[in-house]
């Protein structure tokens, strides 16, 4: 500690230069942060994925519908112990830019399959007696000020009423909440059987399952058993873990986290050569300093402490004013209002901590062994 | 070792190697300086006078030849060993000053007692004592750029004392200052070695300077003499 008055000073000598390379640091670990945000809002499904849930669609595609019937030979498999269906309604609500899902399933076999997704039982009680009944996450509920008793009017491109219409309007009589922090709540659901009793065309036909299995370790088997059933019919599927299938839903638009990693990866890269450069002209610019330390009894090691220890403040106080600032950005909330989370998780922060330590170890690293080897004779000649 | 022997320095070599080029600086030289002695050691330039005065600070290790300082052999110490005997051993003064630009005037006093166990108070009140000896008390919180070479060189002296060590090395204290300034630092190693009992081994150009030591050897050619060379 007593040390610290050392590195406090030193990092003053240039105070400009010092203010610039935090600076640096912190627009590097305030990307990381806010980054950090959107990478788990677009993985999230990844992220909140049941082990033991297995998702078939049909093998062409995530559009093509597969048949009803499908529901109850996938139950009879060996392993499978409930299996649901669900549909993409793909609606838009007063403005396309107003994005949130809508999926029709079973109410029952809804909440039997996915118990993350909280209602409280009157609401789900409500659901079960009203065929034009929805449910809707507490995000978007938030977002548009819906409350129990709204009608919501969905305009539904995809499909066409039998009326000829495309507007279908829904009874709002639950808002759920999530059982944990990176539980989507951004999503509504309505009641398969009135959209498919409501619907022009694709009666019979449902988007995906969804399939528990006993025994999360024998998934692969029972996945490569359902996708046995239906080989060589009409509608063939490929079955996956919800991990991975949300996993491949959200790299439609690209392989985000690979994206996001590569950026951050070139802005640290850049970030380590403005603050190694920094320490090396710090450290070059003192050199007779750091030899009258040594003079004065200050062994190699603690010469090479006290550089690395003015790396490491450097680093840890820009990354900290980084984190700090992405964690107050991402707190009050995704900007675009679409995203289905916005947080970041306790260990990436503790991850960036770690990376910052990292970063100041790094850089300083090479200044800190040339101060550790420096001769005090010739330290002394350089003043 | 005599009892009152403080610095021995016994058949040193010291050579340095530049390239292809080896260059005998000290040649088989024998020291002794006694404690509380106060030893002006004097020559031309490229004499070695800096060279010896490293050698006895345990700031660089001879090539060959044996150096023993306040009882304990340099020669064969780890860096680590050495380090920490400079410490506790050894105050320097320099003829730069070499003061931490960036620390005031007492930060730059408390710097080797950060080395030692004592706290924070007891830190601050060495300070305060050391600056009063070479009369800076009311300097303790300016920076160096805001004093005079002089005070530069008075806040040198106090870091060097700070710690209590029996021997003071000077190499050129006088050298970057006036008349005036030398002989108030003068005065003031004149005052450490009669009233606090400091053996101070000084390397000068100055006769004026060496004027004020007891004793003073003259380095020439790698090797020592009391008579000044012609």
């Amino acid at each position: 500690m007593k040390y610290l008055l050392l590195v406090a000073a030193n990092l003053r000598r240039k105070k400009l230069r010092t203010v610039l390379t935090l600076l640096s640091v912190l627009v590097g670990f305030l990307l990381y942060g806010y980054l950090g945000a959107i990478e788990v809002a677009l993985g999230q499904g990844v992220e909140v994925a049941g082990a033991d849930r297995l998702v078939v669609r049909h093998r062409v595609s995530i559009v093509q519908p597969l048949p009803q019937s499908y529901g109850a030979r996938i139950s009879r498999l060996a392993g499978v112990e409930d299996t649901m269906h669900a549909s993409w309604f793909g609606g838009v609500y007063q403005d396309p830019r107003n994005f949130f899902a809508q999926i029709p399933v079973e109410p029952d076999r809804f909440q039997a399959m996915y118990p993350e997704y909280v209602l409280p039982a009157g609401q789900a009680e409500a659901w079960r007696r009203t065929r034009t009944g929805a449910i809707v996450g507490r995000r978007t509920a938030d977002r548009f000020g819906w409350k129990i008793g709204d009608r919501i009017p969905i305009q539904a491109p995809i499909w066409q009423k039998k009326d000829g219409g495309n507007t279908w309007e829904f009874d709002l009589v639950g808002i759920y909440d999530g059982r944990d922090k990176g539980t989507d709540t951004t999503t509504l659901y309505l009641r398969y059987d009135y959209f498919d009793e409501s619907r022009a065309v694709g009666k019979g036909l449902v988007g995906w399952y969804v399939v528990r299995v006993k025994d999360p370790e024998q998934a692969e088997s029972v996945a490569r058993a359902i996708d046995a059933e239906f080989a060589n019919s009409p509608a063939e599927t490929k079955t996956e873990t919800e991990g991975a299938f949300a996993g491949a839903f959200a790299r439609q638009i690209g392989d985000i986290g690979r994206i996001m990693r590569a950026i951050l990866g070139a802005v640290f890269f850049t970030i380590l050569l403005v603050a190694g450069n920094t320490m090396a002209l710090s450290v070059r610019e003192r050199t007779s300093e750091l030899g009258v330390l040594k003079a004065l009894g200050f062994s190699n090691r603690q010469v090479m402490a006290v550089v690395l220890a003015e790396s490491g403040v450097l680093a840890l106080a820009g990354a900290g004013a980084g984190l700090g600032l992405a964690w107050f950005l991402v707190g009050r909330g995704d900007p675009t209002g679409m995203l289905a989370v916005f947080y970041v998780p306790a260990a990436r922060w503790a991850a960036g901590l770690a990376l910052a330590a990292g970063l100041g170890l790094v850089a300083g690293l090479l200044p800190a062994v040339q101060a550790m080897r420096l001769r005090i004779t010739d330290a002394l000649r350089r003043a | 070792m005599s009892d009152n022997v403080w610095v021995s320095v016994r058949g040193v070599d010291k050579v340095f190697v530049r390239g292809s080029e080896s260059i005998h600086v000290l040649e088989r030289l024998s020291l002794e300086v006694r404690q509380g002695e106060f030893l002006a050691l004097m020559g031309p330039s490229g004499s070695g006078k800096t060279t010896l005065l490293n050698l006895i600070g345990g700031l660089d290790r001879p090539t060959s030849g044996e150096i023993e300082v306040g009882g304990e052999r340099l020669d064969g110490m780890s860096e680590r060993r050495l380090a920490a005997w400079r410490a506790r051993q050894v105050g320097l003064v320099f003829q730069l000053y070499h003061l931490m630009t960036a620390l005031t005037a007492e930060r730059n006093v408390e710097l080797p007692l950060l080395l030692s166990p004592l706290n924070r108070l007891e830190r601050r009140q060495h300070v305060a004592t050391a600056l009063a000896l070479v009369g800076l008390k009311d300097r303790a919180r300016h920076y160096p750029s805001q004093l005079s070479g002089g005070e530069q060189q008075r806040v040198g002296i106090a870091r060097a004392i700070v710690t209590d060590p029996v021997l003071l090395l000077c190499d050129e204290p006088t050298g970057d200052l006036d008349r005036k300034s030398g002989d108030e630092i003068l005065g003031l190693l004149q005052a450490l070695n009669r009233e606090h009992g400091k053996t101070i081994v000084m390397v000068t150009h100055d006769p004026h300077a060496s004027a004020r030591a007891g004793r003073t050897l003259y380095l020439n050619k790698g090797r020592l003499s009391a008579e000044m060379p012609e």
